[in-house]
């Protein structure tokens, strides 16, 4: 354990002082805070069913793209190529335990980005400073439901950013390569439902298994304040899956 | 499967690995004792590295198996990895963190805490001469030399049992190798060092024994006159005389007849440079010195033995193992 901790204060320390950990930062809080100031003006023009969190969250997927690769795809990648991964295996550390720390520093990083997102319904409130308003940015279920999605489908988006990291020495092609994996997670599903591409899809895999596999799928339920076990359950597990590929990506490429 | 004895730190025991089609060991074998400086030799390719490789941990042989400690490394790697300092091949370092913070980072994964890591932090950076403003510098801004120096610092740092390095003065300035050597030589009865070079003549002087291995076979192992004894036939002996050539082969025919000149060249004031070779093995030099002198037609200046050097061994290993390799594989293409 405490060398788990050792290794998340060192990956932690990489994050922060890496440049495109900034860049990914100020790039992810400005496409959010521009989509938040089009939710408010969507708002202000007409009556909306949908609570301004929903709105707002039904955009994480922008982030998501932008956000994941450019935190992650340095993590294992650059360690490769500079030979220090090779180093760090000869020591006590096992594989587990780097892959581990890795993605609980990126991690980390993704919830303390999404969670400063969190000003933007304050920031607005202390502006207009009204009753009506104030309830209507803050209502908490949308607000909890809308973050702990973020927080559960994001351990999956990291994860697999540190998968594609572990893949290559190259750090352009592991952000590529997780853009990619990602993209294929929120609209593959879907894609191949809607185009008739495998027409004999629904036959072997049941539809409903189809759809609880969608990253998006769940998102309705969370948005609307309700948290299902069935969808911790899957992001929890597929992160983990995720995350031991990496491990074995790790050991077996040294 | 094979059993470890405490008698040796290291121990490969039918080492064999394979990367794809290419078998890079056949069953290797070979131990090291306790406080021994081992150098590790062998041409590009050899499986020098892969060996190393094995012994740390960080891949696995194919068959045999290899203790470090008396430990397997297959079976515990991690309490071997607590044991073993490795200091790779280009010794990768992160360019960003200061030298000091790198010592303590990679101290807390070895183990060490509190005052212990304090105090093995310190030592490591005074043992290597970091202690002053280097400890502070980022990695990336010292030179090679310092970088080497670094690596080393961080090898040593738990006080490992055994400590490989991986062409620890590869690239560096006679200076730097110089002062490379001299840690080294403080290692020696501290831990167990296995040092892989391409500089033999760094070898030859930091190193109690030597392993020579080509194409993943051990061709050679022993200390430099077990060496010099199994892989180098005669002896030579240089000149500088004054007198004539019959002279010389009349003492040379009366005394020792396997003797030869093979090189005759003139100096300044009728002098002469000779060089004499013999098949003979074991013959004290004195007696030939004292021979020539007895000869009243001849006044010997200068007197050499020239004995053969880890390079000529290593030569002589490696081109016999070669030579092996091809007669059995005319052998197989005959038959």
């Amino acid at each position: 354990m405490r060398r788990l901790l050792t290794l998340i204060h060192y990956e932690a320390r990489n994050l922060y002082a890496s440049a495109a950990t900034y860049v990914a930062a100020v790039l992810t809080l400005l496409v959010m805070g521009t989509w938040y100031c089009v939710v408010l003006f969507d708002l202000s023009a007409q009556e909306q069913e949908a609570a301004p969190a929903t709105l707002f969250f039904g955009f994480f997927f922008v982030p998501a793209l932008i956000f994941v690769p450019l935190l992650t795809m340095r993590s294992v990648a650059e360690e490769r190529r500079l030979g220090t991964l090779q180093t760090l295996l000869a020591t006590p550390a096992t594989a587990s335990e780097v892959v581990f720390s890795k993605f609980i520093a990126a991690y980390g990083f993704y919830i303390f980005v999404w969670a400063l997102s969190l000003s933007f319904p304050l920031i607005t409130v202390q502006y207009f400073d009204q009753p009506d308003v104030t309830q209507r940015l803050l209502e908490p279920g949308p607000l909890i439901g809308g973050y702990a999605f973020i927080a559960l489908s994001g351990a999956l988006f990291v994860a697999v950013g540190i998968f594609s990291s572990s893949l290559t020495r190259t750090q352009l092609v592991a952000g590529m390569l997780c853009f990619s994996i990602i993209f294929i997670l929120l609209v593959g599903v879907p894609v191949i439902q809607n185009t008739g591409f495998a027409p004999d899809l629904n036959l072997l895999v049941p539809e409903e298994f189809l759809a609880y596999l969608q990253v998006t799928y769940h998102f309705d339920d969370f948005v609307r304040g309700v948290i299902d076990t069935r969808p911790v359950v899957y992001y929890l597990s597929s992160t983990l899956m995720v995350l031991g590929l990496a491990v074995l990506v790790v050991e077996s490429k040294v | 499967m094979a059993k470890s004895t405490r008698e040796f730190s290291i121990e490969a025991a039918g080492l064999t690995k394979t990367y794809g089609r290419a078998k890079v060991l056949h069953e290797l074998s070979f131990a090291v004792r306790p406080g021994e400086v081992v150098g590790f030799l062998g041409p590009n390719g050899a499986g020098k590295s892969t060996t190393m490789r094995i012994l740390t941990g960080l891949i696995r042989a194919d068959a045999g198996e290899a203790f470090v400690d008396g430990i397997s490394v297959a079976r515990e790697p991690q309490r071997v990895q607590e044991r073993l300092g490795y200091m790779p091949e280009n010794n990768p370092l992160p360019e960003d963190l200061r030298v000091k913070d790198y010592l303590r980072f990679r101290g807390r994964l070895k183990g060490l805490h509190g005052k212990r890591l304090r105090t093995q932090v310190s030592q490591s950076l005074e043992w290597c001469d970091l202690h002053r403003k280097h400890s502070r510098r980022l990695i990336g801004q010292l030179s090679k030399g310092l970088r080497q120096r670094v690596g080393i610092a961080e090898a040593v740092l738990a006080q490992p049992a055994v400590t490989i390095l991986d062409e620890p003065t590869i690239g560096l300035d006679p200076h730097q190798i110089l002062l490379i050597r001299r840690l080294i030589e403080q290692l020696r009865g501290k831990t167990t060092v296995i040092l892989s070079s391409h500089i033999l003549a760094e070898v030859e002087v930091s190193c109690d024994r030597v392993l020579i291995i080509n194409q993943g076979h051990l061709v050679a192992a022993g200390t430099l006159p077990e060496l010099r004894h199994e892989f180098i036939r005669g002896e030579t002996f240089e000149v500088v005389c004054k007198g004539s050539r019959e002279a010389l082969e009349a003492v040379l025919q009366a005394h020792f007849p396997t003797m030869q000149i093979t090189q005759w060249e003139d100096l300044e004031d009728d002098w002469q440079q000779v060089t004499l070779e013999t098949d003979e093995t074991n013959l004290p030099a004195e007696d030939v010195l004292r021979q020539l002198q007895t000869s009243p037609e001849l006044t010997v200046r200068e007197w050499r033995e020239r004995r053969a050097r880890l390079e000529d061994i290593f030569l002589a290993a490696t081109r016999r193992s070669w030579d092996v390799e091809s007669s059995a594989s005319n052998t197989t293409a005959d038959a």
